[in-house]
């Protein structure tokens, strides 16, 4: 989890303006804002993560991004960021395109439905993974709609939304992922993070 | 009591003051209260705008009805707003009957009180007269300000009216206009007022007495609204008070009835008729976005204040989507915004009981905006 928090403050700039949707506890505002100097509100559904927020001085408002993110003026963020939760909504697509609206640019990170643990799972054992970033069984996974990093490089194509970067993580590695080495690194990484505008 | 009214503090207002009924007044009291120490870089002042019912005296025991001040669930040392730490201050609004200028006061002209003489107040000249105590107390910017219900309605106001003024803010379980319902309810108290005999168009106090029956029921309309559904049934259910059987007769059979009416008639023995005619008109009358000419966001611009707004789940006088929407308004306006929302079963009394949840988001925040307004005094 760091590692990715890690690599989403890497891509940022100092001094911008961001809305971290879902920010769960506030690990990774407090690392935007120790680090970076940046201003960051959060949105987030549990209330024990919200009041978690508030304790530590952070900006985070109690809702659900699914139904709430109307309440965010368009281009009022420098950068949107939506840490592994783009899967739970029951419309991706519609969160991703307010979150395009809201932020002049938007981060996201996708546990990766590709990476080779997760395909040998499926193939060898005949049964829904479970790995540390899917850590749930296939009847109480809040995961509605599980994809791979080529998924959302199809889906991103495919509605004319701007890749930026694309990166990749596994447990070794944090690298760089192009069209060119798209099939590999869909096998060999855990986590996506796209830069999208 | 109106002796002993004598003996609090009160800060004569000299300035004048233009009310929105475009009267000018000056040279009236504010009685206020305060508890703990401003500190030598005056960095730890917060300011509570009281609700309809409410008084100056927050905390400890109110020294003119003798009872426990109206938010010592919250406010006194080592509580939530803890008043080793901070210096609490709070202002009895104008229109109100606890020494500030009211319906009760002697009107100069007349030698006799107000009454009906006296101006419609609204939330901005409350909040205004209540602005003059920072100078008098030496404070240029408030650590934090807080309120809730009508509190809540002034905090808005005044960060609308003085930005910048305070650091942080929490308004609590308010809006930013009445909602019909709202005004239904206190037009519904108004009228069980008017139509005590005794109330005489607001000229009772020449023969020293009050609408006692008229004021009761205004009161228990009020804590009805107070309430939850749940919370009321868990409380009182069908139980009947102190019987075995329903008698047959028009007496509290039931104990809700009995808690009601102790409720509404304890209540007259501290509170004057008409200040509750004028406050609820006071509180009808808000609307923050007709001030702006119907954009919130206008009021609420170049906000530098951090706000946490707190609703609580129960609460069906200000529902949590009123108190979102305040929300939306700051956000959209630019302005640092938390929002809470307490799940609990007591209704829009949460915010005056022991409601830990609660209790801990005040602390919570307002012990780590202290942290921050202190850095950014330093720099």
């Amino acid at each position: 989890m760091k590692k990715e928090f890690k690599v989403i403050a890497d891509l940022l700039p100092n001094d911008v303006r961001v809305l971290d949707v879902g920010c769960g506890d506030g690990s990774l505002m407090n690392l935007l804002i120790k680090e970076k100097n940046i201003r960051v509100r959060g949105l987030e559904l549990v209330e024990e993560n919200v009041k978690k927020c508030i304790y530590k001085g952070l900006s985070v408002i109690e809702g659900n991004a699914e139904t709430e993110l109307h309440q965010f003026p368009s281009q009022s963020f420098d950068f949107v960021i939506l840490s592994q939760t783009l899967q739970a909504f029951y419309n991706p697509e519609k969160v991703l395109k307010d979150l395009l609206r809201i932020g002049k640019s938007v981060i996201i990170s996708i546990p990766n439905f590709g990476y080779w643990k997760v395909r040998t799972s499926l193939l060898f054992f005949g049964k829904m993974p479970i790995t540390k970033n899917l850590p749930n069984n296939w009847y109480n996974t809040p995961n509605l709609h599980m994809c791979t990093i080529k998924d959302m490089y199809d889906f991103c194509l495919s509605k004319n939304i701007k890749i930026n970067k694309i990166i990749g993580i596994n447990e070794n590695k944090i690298s760089k992922i192009y069209r060119s080495n798209l099939e590999i690194k869909n096998l060999f990484s855990k986590i996506g993070i796209f830069q999208l505008s | 009591m109106n002796e002993n009214l004598k003996n609090i503090k009160k800060l004569n207002v000299s300035k004048p003051l233009l009310l929105d009924c475009k009267q000018t007044i000056k040279d009236f009291p504010l009685a206020y209260e305060t508890y703990g120490k401003l500190n030598k870089n005056k960095d730890n002042a917060v300011l509570v705008f009281h609700a309809l019912t409410g008084d100056q005296f927050v905390s400890g025991i109110n020294p003119i009805t003798k009872r426990e001040g109206w938010w010592i669930s919250a406010v006194g040392p080592n509580k939530a707003i803890d008043t080793n730490k901070y210096f609490v201050v709070c202002a009895n609004v104008i229109g109100g009957c606890m020494g500030s200028w009211g319906p009760k006061e002697i009107d100069k002209k007349t030698n006799e009180a107000y009454g009906l003489n006296f101006p419609v107040i609204t939330i901005r000249d409350m909040v205004k007269a209540q602005e003059t105590l920072l100078d008098h107390l030496g404070i240029k910017k408030l650590l934090c300000a807080t309120g809730g219900s009508m509190g809540g309605m002034q905090l808005l106001q005044f960060c609308a009216t003085f930005p910048n003024k305070t650091f942080s803010a929490i308004p609590i379980a308010c809006s930013t206009s009445h909602s019909a319902q709202n005004i239904a309810l206190n037009e519904l108290a108004r009228q069980a007022i008017m139509a005590d005999p005794i109330w005489d168009k607001g000229r009772y106090f020449k023969k020293n007495v009050q609408p006692k029956n008229g004021l009761a029921v205004a009161r228990m309309v009020g804590h009805i609204s107070y309430l939850s559904e749940k919370g009321m049934q868990e409380k009182f259910g069908r139980k009947l008070q102190e019987k075995s059987d329903y008698e047959f007769s028009f007496d509290a059979d039931f104990q809700v009835e009995s808690y009601l009416r102790h409720q509404g008639y304890s209540f007259v023995e501290r509170f004057d008729a008409n200040s509750i005619l004028y406050i609820t008109r006071a509180m009808d009358y808000f609307d923050l976005s007709k001030q702006f000419n119907g954009g919130l966001v206008e009021a609420f611009k170049n906000q530098k204040t951090k706000f946490l707004v707190i609703s609580f789940s129960s609460d069906w006088l200000y529902t949590t989507k009123e108190n979102k929407d305040t929300v939306i308004a700051l956000n959209a306006s630019g302005a640092d915004v938390s929002f809470a929302e307490i799940k609990t079963d007591k209704g829009h009394d949460s915010f005056l009981v022991d409601e830990t949840e609660f209790l801990k988001t005040l602390k919570g925040f307002l012990d780590s905006m202290h942290l921050k307004f202190k850095n950014e005094k330093r720099i």
